[in-house]
């Protein structure tokens, strides 16, 4: 055996290892989560995760495809006995819950995984690599190895608080840590996967991982919410097996790599399948409203599952199955619901001041824009769509994160009261700011990525980028009056005295570094990263202009040397005044005379529209216009 | 190559003279169609020294960071688009440089700065699709999004976006901020929110956000020449009648609100510009 290969083996095993060290950490974490080993083994278990995915993001690069053989038999059982224990597990729950439509839900889905089992089992024919390594995967693996892992350390000091703040409930962040790493070890199974059965299984899971964290807090919103989302989550899971059906039934290859390369027109059907499962994960239209609920979880459960890995997974698989949409009808209409979901979304942002509210909606029309993109499945348009799913994962974590911690310091997680949070808590306020820069600013990343996306969807097709045009446009409102808000304070206002756990702040201190590197990194990001995955599938990638990415490096830099003015205090020349009122001020500079005498104070609001973009109608709207076009794609085709 | 970095340098260098130029003329057609003599056409440049020789006073001290970032980055989208490069950046670096000038509105933290800061929000969300729109018109028109090649074509790209055209000619009022448009601040001091998104900024800050607003004018009527580039004389025309029309608006309507300013510009962006794009794109059709 020479290096090379005794290098390849190791390699090879750095997916189990991914899929098996949260796994065994969970278990332990159930057995130890209360005690004082909590800490400690939720940062090993971190490490090792987000140091084991970068080891694959900078070991793998030479190669295309690594395909790992095992023998699926002995796993397709064991998944269909876990699939039935689990089925048994959500029943139980929802009958005792009284939840009669998710009892149905489940019974479907559970009856229909295990005829979808007994038919692979009854052709004889396994997948013989059920796992795999390319770059796609590896990308999406150091998202949810360093990202998952960062949120994880994150919720160490977050958890404690939140048990603070909310007294009256038991403490249970045993289970709580041990769900979020059987959910990181779903999320690694799937990314891996090349058989669709391990895939549907690992889907299955981390629906499952979702209901239950968002349910954490067992109050009756909790599980409203919880149920909203695994019902919707559920009947995507319905549509996947479905798919899953569908192609034993007409002879075709489980083998995810098989499907993507064969061209064959009989996959196309059970692939539209897939991505209305992929569509319900990705909080789409008209699956979008079980992420608003999923918001009342603890905010490390936002951060993770609702913005920086499991809704990632739906986008994931259509990037995935692109080649098979490529120049399909069907493909354009499920790019057209990302489209209107971009649009839609955007807009009803402008009119929410709820912070937890306003990332859930800016994550769906990010997630839309991915779609969009991914659905057409054109190289350049996909291209784009993976540079979203990574400078989003990374930006809205951070924003995620930054907005939990700042609830707890405010107890508030109502935009209009960080009024001037930059003077009060200064730290917090540059990573919010940083985060919300990431997400609409040249030339960070969103915004590379949402120009690239133009770039390559005006080639696909007209009407996808007036879409994202308008849109963009709405979350530019969006997105600025916040950051007005956060650092429009008054003078003399003092940093208020800070308790934020020290492991919160070195989390955000990362992520905000993060944000910032991945942009000074993007050309190593595009070319190392993702062109050799577009090349490899599509025999061309997207040609970005050298002198552009020039451009984007001279403006990251320019922001970078900015604050430096700030240095500049005006000299001794600059004299304060209080702002102008139009009138006398009174002794204080936010405090004036009234016409009749009477002392007045006064306070700031933003503009939130609310009044000309209804949330309900235009949700309304969203939800009718994607029906529409799934049933039309169904018609398509089917007919 | 050095063409294009003349180019780039000769708009930092000449912008603001020119803009200046423009503003002192400006004043004068506005003064002689209100019947009034109107001052000397350099009165904006002795406006400017005598800004820049006034005390630093103001609300807050980082007022002067957020108006160097407004002109830096304006500065920045000009020499872009002079280099001839990639049109979109162009786009996103002058977003960039209002959004500046927004934040240190916001951050003076003064009723009349934070009203003007809200509605050049909205204004820049009215406008801003219009000027993607152009940017997607003249790909499909020429192949590129390249600034050099769409000016390098033979055909001029009025005649495939002309309903593009028109929309631009209608938000370049609002990036003017002239009549009815000048809604978030107004180069008249009059107005119910004095002067909204300056309000709080005075002498050197004010007046570099007075040299921005020129290299600002510039670029956007670079924009409009690159319609009818391949006929140079035409095109500088063109630009003229442009302006003067907006001067003629400026004089003869009146503010409106922001409600009309948004429907307005989002109903003419989708009616005379999406649906422009469209045509143009099954006409032309499309090189991958």
């Amino acid at each position: 055996m020479n290096r090379r290969d005794h290098g390849a083996l190791t390699i090879m095993h750095v997916p189990l290892g991914l899929i098996l060290v949260p796994l065994l950490s969970a278990l332990l974490l159930l057995a130890f989560g209360l005690t004082r080993l909590r800490k400690p083994l939720v940062l090993i278990a971190s490490t090792a995760i987000g140091l084991g995915s970068l080891h694959l993001l900078f070991n793998q690069l030479e190669r295309e495809v690594f395909l790992i053989p095992l023998n699926e038999a002995p796993y397709l059982t064991a998944f269909g006995w876990a699939g039935l224990a689990l089925g048994a597990f959500l029943l139980v729950i929802c009958l005792r819950r009284r939840q009669p439509l998710a009892a149905l839900l489940v019974l479907a889905q559970t009856a229909l995984a295990w005829w979808a089992e007994h038919l692979t089992h009854a052709r004889h024919e396994t997948v013989t690599a059920p796992l795999l390594i390319d770059h796609l995967a590896t990308i999406m693996a150091a998202i949810v190895g360093v990202i998952g892992g960062l949120i994880c350390v994150h919720a160490i000091g977050y958890m404690k608080e939140w048990h603070q703040h909310h007294r009256e409930l038991p403490d249970r962040r045993n289970q709580f840590f041990c769900v979020l790493f059987i959910f990181l070890s779903a999320m690694f199974g799937l990314v891996f996967a090349n058989s669709l059965p391990w895939f549907v299984f690992f889907w299955e899971i981390t629906t499952v991982c979702s209901f239950l964290l968002i349910g954490y807090a067992r109050t009756d919103e909790a599980y409203h919410s919880a149920f909203l989302a695994l019902k919707l989550n559920l009947a995507g899971g319905i549509a996947m097996t479905l798919g899953w059906i569908l192609i034993v039934q007409r002879g075709g290859s489980l083998d995810l790599l098989r499907i993507v390369g064969s061209g064959d027109a009989l996959y196309l059907l059970p692939v539209v399948l897939l991505c209305f499962a992929g569509l319900a994960k990705s909080a789409q239209f008209p699956f979008s409203a079980w992420l608003l609920g999923a918001m009342v979880a603890p905010t490390p459960v936002s951060a993770m599952l609702h913005a920086s890995t499991m809704v990632k997974a739906g986008v994931y698989l259509i990037v995935r199955f692109a080649p098979v949409l490529q120049d399909t009808l069907a493909g354009l209409f499920i790019a057209l619901i990302g489209a209107t979901t971009f649009l839609i979304t955007s807009l009803i942002a402008i009119g929410q001041n709820n912070a937890k509210r306003v990332l859930a909606y800016s994550t769906i029309a990010n997630l839309g824009l991915i779609v969009a993109c991914a659905a057409s499945g054109q190289y350049n348009a996909v291209w784009a769509a993976i540079l979203l799913i990574v400078f989003h994962a990374v930006a809205k974590a951070l924003l995620f994160l930054a907005v939990g911690t700042v609830e707890h310091r405010l107890g508030s997680r109502d935009i209009e009261d960080m009024q001037g949070l930059v003077m009060r808590h200064p730290a917090l306020a540059v990573a919010m700011l940083v985060g919300i820069a990431g997400m609409f600013l040249a030339p960070f990343g969103l915004l590379i990525s949402k120009w690239a996306a133009l770039e390559a969807l005006i080639r696909v097709n007209p009407i996808l980028p007036i879409f994202v045009v308008f849109g963009s446009s709405a979350t530019l409102f969006f997105w600025a009056k916040w950051m007005g808000k956060i650092i429009g304070a008054e003078p003399g206002e003092r940093p208020a005295p800070d308790d934020t756990h020290s492991l919160e702040l070195i989390v955000l201190a990362v992520l905000t570094a993060l944000v910032i590197v991945c942009c000074a990194v993007f050309p190593w990001i595009a070319e190392v990263l993702i062109d050799p995955y577009v090349i490899a599938v599509y025999g061309q990638t997207m040609v970005l202009d050298r002198e552009t990415m020039v451009v984007m490096s001279i403006m990251l830099l320019l922001v970078a040397l900015l604050p430096l003015s700030l240095l500049y205090r005006g000299g001794d020349r600059f004299r304060r005044v209080s702002p102008y009122l139009a009138g006398a001020n009174y002794d204080h500079p936010y405090r004036f005379t009234g016409s009749a005498g009477k002392e007045y104070s006064m306070s700031f609001r933003n503009y939130y529209l609310s009044q000309y973009l209804p949330e309900r109608p235009m949700q309304r709207w969203g939800i009718a216009a994607s029906l529409v076009l799934m049933a039309a794609i169904l018609v398509m085709v089917t007919v | 190559m050095t063409r294009n970095f003349l180019a780039g340098f000769a708009y930092l260098l000449l912008a603001p003279v020119i803009g200046a130029l423009l503003a002192g003329i400006d004043r004068r057609i506005t003064a002689r169609m209100q019947g009034r003599r109107g001052p000397p056409i350099l009165q904006p440049v002795y406006d400017l020294l005598k800004l820049a020789h006034k005390e630093p006073i103001g609300a807050r001290r980082t007022g002067h960071f957020f108006v160097l970032g407004h002109l830096v980055f304006m500065m920045a989208a000009g020499f872009e688009f002079f280099f001839g490069g990639d049109l979109l950046i162009v786009i996103f670096a002058f977003a960039l440089s209002s959004i500046f000038l927004v934040l240190g509105a916001y951050a003076a933290h003064s009723p009349f700065s934070h009203i003007g800061a809200e509605r050049e929000l909205l204004q820049m969300m009215a406008a801003e699709p219009i000027l993607l729109l152009t940017a997607m018109g003249f790909y499909i028109a020429n192949g590129s999004f390249r600034v050099e090649e769409i000016s390098a074509s033979p055909t001029p790209a009025l005649l495939w976006l002309p309903g593009i055209f028109a929309a631009l000619a209608f938000i370049l009022t609002i990036k003017l901020r002239k009549s009815p448009f000048d809604l978030a601040t107004s180069h008249h001091a009059h107005q119910e929110i004095v002067k909204g998104l300056t309000t709080e900024f005075s002498g050197l800050s004010l007046a570099i956000i007075e040299v921005t607003h020129w290299y600002e004018t510039i670029m956007l009527l670079g924009i409009f020449y690159l319609f009818l580039a391949p006929y140079p004389a035409a095109a500088v025309l063109l630009v003229a009648v442009v302006y003067l029309l907006e001067i003629l608006l400026d004089n003869t309507s009146a503010r409106m609100k922001w409600q009309w300013a948004m429907k307005s510009s989002w109903t003419t962006a989708s009616l005379l510009g999406a649906i422009n794009l469209i045509v143009i794109y099954y006409w032309l059709g499309v090189q991958p």
